[in-house]
């Protein structure tokens, strides 16, 4: 349903241009949920938001069911990492959530029905008065998702968006994001520097070079639909899949040291699987 | 400090010092006898006599009138101007000349010709109350605007959030706090322009009350024009303050959060 067609992105500024996506395709299914990881600083921002309609690439395409993404499609919705730069402090949740119905044609009680539906499912039915700064940071992050999920999206995108809350949280939030999944039937595009996470949650796996980006490699994960934090972590499957693209993503980072670059955090790797997790 | 000892010292501060200050003036004055101070005593019965009630309608209240409308402009077109400033690079860079060139100028400098091209009366003092007054709210609001965060405006886009209510719940919401700072130099621009134009040339108001009794050299009325003049801008600043105090309700939480 959405195809990303040899999708580049070079930015100029007066006399340098800096090639930050090299050449991306890859496919995303109906109903699939589709990881996109990659070493600090390959772009994968700037992917996210060439695919949700907010930055126009250089060279290829986005197709989203058959048309070409120019701008903002009514189909996506997309998630931020900061939170508290992507939820408005002089509105309540409520209004946060409610603000892109304000101009859809939808009847007023089905609105307020969508608003009520989003915060029951992420459970925050009971803070919708408060303003999202009252809230923890987590829970920021599910007015977010609310926030997305009440706008009815055929796709999520989701940038990096549990990179700023703590290890605990950001299980719970995963397991959200899941349920979430299963409940509405929403297909999602997920990028993460978080090696687990993605194997945690993705179909797939999109692995990502350094910039200028390409795609490594497309790792299929058979884990099957339902996943727990402990059992499936535990599953020798989990490992391999782990180990797996951590090795891919390492040898792209050693390829940066020779260049004299290295920003990823190694030593959080060892037994977390996670990559520059205390970065960004 | 608890919380009431607090209070109570700020209480003090606000309300015990002036009375200290105003008990000394009057101390000093019958101990000085000098006509150019006259006792506090004089003074608030010229203040009674002037403003409760006699002249309160004829002079007080064209004053008020003259500020708040100035004013009231001035917030309209620096905010209707500020924004699509703020918001565009091309149109800064046309204005921005223009802007630094006019807040720079001296209002005395105007005086003369504001009187030939408005003649005296109402129009020449609200025109002239909202031009100085457009400044510090228009400058606040570009910047204001220009500071916003642009996540802030890339999820309206994402979320297909039409221009219109773009700029109404997040551009100017996320500008209010910057133009409510404007709003306050303002207002105490206002009043001394206020002031300034009514002494110059008028037919009423404090400003013109004042340059009467400084010309039939009274004492007493000057005193007590004074008194008022800074009661009317303490007054106003006070005001504002309870408005900014509710629209910006959401800022003062945000901001001690944002700082924790």
């Amino acid at each position: 349903m959405l195809e990303i067609k040899s999708l580049g992105k070079t930015y100029v500024t007066g006399e340098t241009a800096t090639h930050a996506i090299g050449n991306v395709s890859f496919a995303v299914d109906e109903g699939e949920f589709v990881c996109v990881v990659g070493p600090s600083g390959c772009g994968k921002t700037t992917l996210l938001k060439c695919i949700g309609g907010l930055l126009a690439p250089s060279e290829g395409e986005v197709v989203l069911r058959g048309k070409i993404v120019t701008s903002p499609p009514e189909e996506m919705a997309l998630v931020f990492q900061e939170y508290s730069r992507s939820l408005f402090p002089w509105m309540s949740v409520r209004s946060n959530v409610m603000l892109p119905l304000r101009h859809k044609s939808i009847p007023r009680r089905e609105r307020d029905r969508l608003v009520d539906d989003a915060l029951t499912e992420v459970g925050l039915a009971a803070f919708v008065d408060r303003y999202p700064w009252q809230l923890s940071g987590g829970m920021q992050q599910r007015v977010a998702i609310a926030r997305a999920l009440a706008y009815q999206p055929s796709v999520l995108l989701m940038d990096e968006p549990f990179a700023s809350v703590d290890a605990q949280t950001r299980d719970d939030l995963e397991d959200l994001v899941l349920k979430v999944r299963k409940d509405y039937g929403v297909t999602i595009l997920f990028v993460t520097h978080d090696i687990d996470e993605s194997v945690y949650l993705a179909d797939r796996i999109v692995v990502l070079t350094q910039a200028p980006t390409e795609v490594k490699e497309v790792v299929p994960v058979d884990l099957g639909p339902e996943r727990d934090q402990i059992a499936t972590k535990e599953l020798p499957e989990f490992a391999q899949l782990r180990t797996h693209v951590y090795r891919l993503i390492k040898r792209e980072r050693s390829g940066d040291e020779l260049h004299g670059i290295a920003d990823l955090d190694v030593t959080a790797v060892g037994d977390a699987g996670t990559v520059g997790r205390s970065g960004e | 400090m608890s919380p009431r000892l607090y209070r109570s010292l700020r209480l003090g501060a606000e309300i015990a010092v002036p009375i200290l200050i105003l008990l000394l003036w009057q101390l000093w004055t019958v101990h000085a006898d000098d006509p150019k101070f006259p006792r506090l005593t004089t003074i608030i019965g010229e203040f009674q006599d002037l403003w409760l009630f006699s002249q309160f309608e004829s002079d007080v209240l064209p004053s008020l009138e003259r500020v708040l409308i100035g004013f009231g402009i001035a917030v309209v077109v620096g905010v209707g101007l500020g924004i699509p400033i703020g918001l565009s690079r091309w149109a800064r860079l046309w204005a921005m000349p223009h802007v630094e060139y006019w807040r720079a100028m001296p209002p005395p400098a105007l005086i003369p010709i504001s009187i030939v091209l408005l003649g005296i009366y109402d129009k020449q003092k609200i025109s002239f109350i909202a031009f100085f007054c457009l400044f510090p709210i228009l400058l606040n609001a570009i910047d204001g605007v220009r500071g916003i965060e642009p996540t802030l405006i890339d999820t309206a886009r994402s979320y297909g959030v039409p221009w219109r209510d773009t700029v109404r719940r997040i551009i100017l919401p996320a500008a209010m706090p910057q133009i409510f700072a404007g709003m306050r130099t303002s207002l105490s621009l206002a009043v001394i322009i206020m002031v300034l134009t009514e002494y110059w040339s008028s037919a009423n108001g404090v400003g013109y009350v004042l340059s009467n009794a400084k010309n039939t050299l009274q004492m007493g009325p000057m005193w007590a024009a004074i008194l008022l003049i800074g009661l009317l801008g303490y007054g106003l600043n006070l005001l504002l303050s309870l408005v900014e105090g509710r629209v910006l309700a959401w800022h003062r939480g945000y901001r001690a959060t944002a700082s924790k």
